[in-house]
């Protein structure tokens, strides 16, 4: 029998579970029949084409929009362009240019031309998994030759728009025991549907990530580690409107955590629900092949709803997201699923519930790296009081075994973190952790008290809530406002024209193979 | 514009008003607290900088309290001192945004009172900026710290556009809904951009000729009225505004403008 400090009514977990279950079947089921303008781009990246025309606009995004491009989008985009690529006898990318200056035209091959373009687009594809598969042993070795200490991971962001002062921020965190470097992105790069090439040193509130990004701030990190002893993992987004395209270059950059998370990208960015939850479907899958950690976004739902009425759409929407990244091969290891209560700090008993929240979302996903972030929505400019703050949720994560602690800064809500917010906030995370070291081996909250009410309490909506949700689907609860207090629409926001019903003959060898190597059964 | 503040101030004991400096603990020691990271390695000469640095603030005997190596040539400093400036608290004028606070149904009543219709008022959390916190809680019909959101109020038609809003589509918005007045948020921002992105709307909205009819108000933590008066805004709210303070000042301001 499972045991719990929370006295958890397992039946009733397994019963929310199970609910869960079903709505993440019928999301699935819904994605695989569709693709999106940004999983053929994700496919076409794959198969080797590089590079962007002379205004940075990619040759992938030129190919998807070319009028053949598009008429072919709900066919799959890999076996035509596979079949282009064999007739002209160029390479990827240089078929990619003929392509979009239309002096090649993509057709959908049929017969024999079409096994034989299929074989061809597997080639094409080839090198890109060995490169997957090379990274995901690179990253296995490392962390058996190094370890990466203690958990929770103290996770920390750099944010400053220029990559090389994002390399200096990252090196002097890793000196003060991060664990985890996540680099901000520029903050509007979400909405657009392109991903710029080549090193930035421009962005507000981050910056951009891109392939080039991606890979100066491994290889520093990889000098770093050597450095300190210790792996540090690197993580940037898969999320937005190329969050398929982010996820692939995550694998074959070997970015260690990915956030990544539609219903984020709904609620958050409003992006298009048909979109993105398609997008995700082949994310999680390279997600899964690269085996990389997601991080899910349920950390930012209090910000808007109220935190002492809703931790329960925190929890339920954890478990949809974990039941669907299962169904996409993901391991239960690899899933960093958010959390973050967001209660005010000045209302009585609120630690004991931050407490009840934190170990009830433990026990609910006892093999997963669970992620853990304080409240920022409490941060005032009142940078003590904040430090302070900080330092209470700093106490909860390691209380509750966190697995990832995104650790609080003094300076939330005023700027992006300075080099000093960043080092005092370690400082205080890594005291704290050393402290209280074993204190959750000795805890067991006391039966009929505050704790393990407020949890059976969350619990029990989390239920109700998801049997819910399992009978009107998960469009319609995102459409009545469940989450977050923000309601979105079927056929509202962004990217919906990028959406096309997979026709009967839709073929994407590129897909099949994520699959295989994801262990998840192809079509 | 009040400007009576200073007048009436009332002062602890042994204050030259005219020559204020921070306070610690004995009057006039102008104690303050710093902390800052220089990029040099930490060392004697690293120490000596930062110590410089604080004097170059025209601090007195600074005293580097704490100092740490945060490696790759960067070193931190927590330092205290004694200013040696002081300040005329006499002659500082603010400017103040000149209105009576109201609460909801004092609001209501007076809307009633003044407006056969409703006034329509947008918001939006412009440029790169994803925190919407500020314009929700003013604009929401929650609110913020138990006071009900402009949402709330019958007496007012409200769009809040939400964060990452471009100032093109916060005017044509503006344009097409025929608004009384603009809430303009600017939350987390970088290297000042939030006011390039404010004083860049007031030119749109004037270029297209509906300045004179249209309240620009903006807010968040680094806003205050007088940078919103310098940057061309009619009014500016900074920390710990409710959603009643600006909804009475608009319900306030427009019967002025009738008036004059």
């Amino acid at each position: 029998m499972k045991t719990s400090k929370l006295g958890l009514d397992f039946e009733k977990v397994d019963a929310a579970r199970a609910a869960a279950s079903e709505i993440a079947a019928s999301v699935m089921d819904f994605a695989a029949k569709r693709t999106t303008t940004s999983v053929e781009r994700a496919t076409l990246r794959m198969m080797g084409v590089e590079g962007a025309d002379a205004e940075g606009v990619h040759w992938v995004n030129r190919v998807v929009d070319s009028p053949t491009g598009r008429d072919l989008l709900a066919h799959g985009l890999s076996v035509p362009f596979a079949d282009a690529v064999a007739r002209t006898g160029m390479d990827a990318s240089e078929t990619a240019r003929a392509v979009a200056a239309g002096s090649v035209e993509m057709a959908m091959p049929s017969g024999e031309a079409l096994e034989h373009a299929v074989a061809a687009a597997e080639d094409l594809a080839a090198d890109s998994f060995r490169r997957i598969r090379t990274q995901r042993s690179r990253r296995q070795e490392s962390l058996a030759e190094l370890g990466e200490g203690e958990r929770p991971l103290l996770y920390v962001i750099v944010a400053t728009g220029n990559i090389f002062e994002d390399v200096d921020q990252a090196r002097v965190a890793a000196k003060a025991g991060a664990q985890v470097i996540a680099v901000i992105r520029s903050t509007a790069q979400s909405l657009l549907d392109y991903i710029p090439e080549g090193p930035t040193t421009e962005g507000f509130g981050g910056t951009f990530a891109t392939q080039a990004n991606f890979r100066i701030m491994r290889d520093a990190l990889d000098e770093v580690s050597r450095e300190e002893g210790r792996y540090i993992r690197l993580c940037n987004y898969a999320s937005g409107l190329c969050m398929p395209e982010m996820s692939c270059l995550g694998a074959m950059e070997r970015l260690d955590v990915m956030l990544n998370d539609a219903l984020y990208g709904i609620l958050f960015r409003n992006i298009n629900m048909q979109r993105t939850l398609t997008d995700q479907r082949f994310a999680r899958l390279a997600a899964a092949a690269g085996g990389f950690i997601i991080n899910t976004g349920e950390d930012n739902y209090l910000t808007t709803a109220d935190a002492a009425k809703s931790e329960h759409t925190v929890l339920a929407s954890d478990l949809i997201n974990e039941q669907i990244a299962l169904r996409c091969g993901l391991q239960p290891e690899q899933l960093g699923l958010g959390h973050a209560m967001q209660m005010n700090p000045w209302s009585e008993d609120m630690f004991l519930k931050e407490v009840a929240m934190a170990q009830l979302v433990r026990e609910v996903f006892p093999g997963c790296p669970i992620k853990y972030m304080p409240p920022t929505k409490y941060m005032t400019g009142n940078i003590f009081r904040g430090h302070v703050q900080d330092a209470l949720f700093n106490m909860a994560a390691v209380m509750t075994d966190q697995g990832i602690h995104l650790l609080g800064m003094m300076t939330e809500a005023m700027h992006t973190p300075h080099i000093h917010d960043r080092y005092l906030a370690l400082e205080s995370g890594a005291m704290i952790r050393q402290a209280a070291r074993h204190l959750g081996d000795e805890i067991e909250f006391k039966e009929g008290g505050i704790v393990r009410g407020y949890a059976a309490e969350v619990l029990e909506n989390t239920c109700a809530l998801l049997e819910q949700i399992r009978r009107e689907g998960l469009f319609d609860a995102i459409s009545r406002g469940v989450f977050a207090d923000v309601r979105r629409h079927m056929d509202s926001g962004r990217g919906l024209d990028g959406v096309a019903l997979r026709a009967d003959d839709y073929r994407n060898p590129v897909e099949s193979m994520l699959s295989l190597m994801a262990g998840v059964k192809g079509e | 514009m009040n400007m009576e503040s200073t007048k009436n101030a009332v002062f602890p004991k042994g204050v030259d008003p005219t020559r204020i400096k921070p306070y610690g603990d004995t009057m006039n020691d102008g104690q303050v607290q710093l902390s800052f990271s220089l990029p040099v390695p930490m060392g004697p000469e690293a120490r000596e900088a930062a110590r410089r640095i604080a004097g170059r603030m025209g601090l007195k005997e600074p005293s580097i309290y704490h100092e740490t190596d945060l490696g790759h040539g960067f070193s931190y400093f927590i330092v205290y001192g004694k200013c040696t400036h002081t300040i005329d608290f006499s002659a500082i004028v603010v400017p103040k945004i000149d209105m009576e606070v109201m609460g909801f149904h004092e609001i209501e009543h007076f809307m009633e009172k003044h407006f056969d219709r409703r006034i329509r008022v947008v918001g939006a959390c412009t440029g790169s900026d994803a925190h919407t916190v500020g314009i929700d809680a003013i604009m929401d019909m929650k609110g913020y710290n138990g006071e009900y959101g402009l949402e709330r109020y019958p007496t007012f038609e409200t769009i809040n556009m939400g964060s990452q809003v471009s100032n093109e589509t916060l005017l044509a918005r503006i344009v097409e809904f025929k608004a009384d007045a603009v809430l303009v948020s600017q939350v987390v921002t970088q290297k000042d951009v939030h006011l390039s992105n404010l004083a860049e709307l007031v030119d749109m909205v004037e270029a297209q000729g509906v300045r004179q009819d249209l309240l620009m108000i903006c807010g968040g933590p680094r806003i205050s009225h007088e940078v919103a008066l310098e940057l061309g805004f009619d009014a500016g709210f900074g920390p710990g505004t409710k959603p009643n303070h600006v909804a009475g000042y608009i319900a306030q301001e427009l019967v002025r403008r009738r008036r004059s």
